[in-house]
């Protein structure tokens, strides 16, 4: 009976200042003894702006995955997609948080409450032309063929980002890109390996990996030019060019649709990514509008 | 690893008597039955339909809070949900996984699942109307689970008992969460008051009655109490619930739907109000406000995506040499 008195009771120390459960008691901060002031010689609008980018693309993709929760083949898929989601929001919520620091805040501050804390200020109070991902990741998943193609290829690109921002003379990304890594990893194997067994499993799911995938390959050409931004932030030793890990994602995409038997389309030409200047597709909006309603219709409430 | 070889009583087996009596033996004793010991068949039975249904509502019980995954709040709200329904879709694999030790198979309990042929706990069939939903399902409904589920992590079942270990402790996690949302609500402003309040008057009742028919109308709890599988009555185990949840309810400031509610100095117990016992049983037989959605999001996993499985099996297959 003690034993049954003692689950139930850690009730009542429910509002002991415990706030933190999201992270769970015992789990490392991924910024403690970090130092968050912004080095010498970088632009902290442009750390911003970029911190915005990185963060933007890990939030709408993880938004992307949740829409899977409870619609999933399998039990073991819904654990490990609500994986990859959590994964990426933890992400996003300490790049977000980066890019508040560094003052990039722009309307939301107008709209949002003080008491709401800059993450949540970016996520829920920013209109889709202030959002910076790129399109690959906020058009609609299909199915899930097509869902773990996007994957892959999301995560085959940002490991190879996140690796070399281990390097970044800004402590946070660098710390941020250092907890990423494994995460990433996860995620490309987990994507890779289910590319595998649609690609070569049965004609059906052949086929549907074979669509996700010429549906997917466009999305490529945003990926590999440089903004200003991170032109100038790559400069001073702060960003990763995209360009530099172009050749490197394409090796692993083509060796995993190779063994998978689909075919690899042809390369897009690359181009300015759109999203990273706000402009978005038409699926953006009902993303956002799902994703900030509740936020939005209580600016003065806090969570 | 094979699968375990359960001894049921057949041709070749030896003396059921004896068998019997080692098995009674072992529940006399509060020992623990393992998957590869003698047990009855009801007994057997009796299991693997409790447990499925524990482990339909887990999976299930991913839908209410589910629903507002995409809409959460603020990014943390959304990272404590989206922890807590990946941690249902994990209770459920290993609530499975011990059903499968009594010789169940996983794609047939959900196949029972959906075609209505077995239940799950009748309370994932209210709809989450606000977020307060959410803070008042991790109170009120997991609170309500853990007073079911702490005793079952003594269950006589081995397998059934750990699981239930695991399970207690990560439900009593989200118990914590869910309050603590409705805390930090009630801080908040009038309308965010106002939802907890309202959705503590839409959930109060029903999780009364997630501890099954009172004592004198539940068909098998005495036949389960007998077997050390289940430990306390249904009317125990709610005066329980009863008797915690009121100070709760102080703390937070809201106050719980029931004119009749009040402490009885004498027993130091609370005395409460009559249970629609009708609503109870039309919701259990298929007719609240949700059955219908829930099941049919189940199947259309199930059979929208069953060429995903159909792939995995096809590729494992290929290349197995």
């Amino acid at each position: 009976m003690a034993h049954e008195e003692t689950v139930y009771d850690a009730l009542d120390h429910a509002h002991g200042g415990e706030g933190q459960w999201a992270f769970g008691t015992g789990f490392d901060d991924p910024l403690a003894g970090v130092d968050t002031t912004i080095p010498e010689g970088v632009d902290a609008a442009d750390l911003g702006a970029y911190s915005l980018m990185l963060g933007d693309d890990a939030l709408v993709l993880c938004q992307r995955l949740t829409e899977w929760t409870t619609r999933a083949p399998e039990l073991e898929e819904e654990v490990a997609i609500a994986n990859c989601g959590l994964d990426l929001l933890g992400q996003a919520r300490l790049l977000l948080a980066r890019a508040g620091a560094a003052g990039v805040l722009g309307r939301s501050r107008q709209t949002a409450t003080d008491s709401i804390p800059d993450e949540d200020a970016l996520a829920y109070f920013r209109d889709a032309d202030e959002f910076r991902n790129h399109h690959l990741v906020e058009v609609d998943g299909g199915d899930y063929a097509q869902t773990l193609v996007r994957l892959l290829v999301a995560s085959a690109h940002r490991l190879a980002l996140f690796v070399r921002l281990r390097e970044s003379r800004d402590p946070v990304l660098s710390a941020i890109a250092a907890k990423g890594v494994p995460e990433l990893t996860y995620h490309r194997d987990h994507a890779a390996r289910w590319v595998l067994r649609l690609g070569d499993g049965t004609e059906q799911s052949h086929r549907r990996a074979q669509a996700g995938v010429d549906a997917v390959w466009p999305l490529l050409a945003d990926l590999s030019t440089a903004t200003d931004v991170e032109t100038r932030l790559v400069a001073t030793g702060v960003a990763v060019d995209p360009a530099d890990v172009r050749e490197e994602v394409r090796d692993v995409l083509t060796m995993v649709l190779e063994r998978a038997t689909l075919t690899v389309p042809e390369w897009p030409a690359d181009r300015p990514s759109p999203g990273r200047a706000g402009e978005h597709t038409d699926e953006m909006g009902p993303l956002l509008a799902t994703l900030q309603g509740l936020a939005r219709e209580h600016p003065a409430a806090t969570w | 690893m094979s699968a375990p070889t359960l001894d049921r009583p057949d041709a070749a087996a030896p003396d059921e008597a004896a068998l019997q009596a080692h098995f009674d033996a072992t529940i006399a004793a509060d020992r623990r039955v393992e998957p590869r010991d003698w047990m009855p068949e009801a007994y057997r039975k009796g299991l693997v339909r409790q447990i499925a249904q524990h482990a339909h509502s887990e999976i299930i019980g991913m839908q209410p809070e589910g629903d507002w995954l995409l809409a959460a709040p603020s990014l943390r709200r959304k990272a404590v949900l989206l922890a807590k329904v990946q941690d249902e879709a994990g209770h459920g694999m290993y609530l499975y996984s011990a059903a499968e030790t009594l010789g169940a198979d996983r794609a047939d309990l959900t196949d029972k699942l959906i075609e209505g042929r077995q239940k799950y706990s009748s309370i994932f069939n209210y709809p989450t109307l606000t977020y307060a939903d959410c803070g008042v399902i991790g109170w009120l409904v997991d609170g309500a689970a853990i007073c079911n589920q702490v005793p079952l992590c003594r269950s006589s079942y081995g397998p059934y008992a750990r699981a239930m270990i695991r399970v207690c402790k990560e439900e009593s996690f989200h118990q914590r969460q869910g309050y603590e949302l409705l805390m930090t609500m009630m801080r908040g402003t009038p309308e965010q008051r106002a939802m907890v309040q309202d959705a503590v008057d839409r959930w109060w009742w029903p999780s009364l009655m997630m501890f099954g028919p009172p004592d004198d109308d539940s068909p098998n709890s005495a036949q389960s109490m007998a077997w050390g599988v289940k430990r306390h009555s249904n009317d125990e185990l709610r005066q329980r619930y009863v008797d915690m949840s009121v100070p709760q309810a102080a703390a937070l400031g809201v106050t719980l739907p029931d004119p009749e509610l009040a402490l009885d100095p004498e027993t130091g117990r609370h005395r409460f109000g009559q249970i629609d016992w009708a609503e109870f049983k039309q919701v259990i037989s298929g007719n609240g406000p949700c059955n219908a959605e829930r099941v049919s999001r189940r199947r259309a996993a199930r059979d929208d995506n069953a060429w995903v499985t159909e792939a995995a099996t096809a590729y494992a297959a290929k290349h197995a040499s």
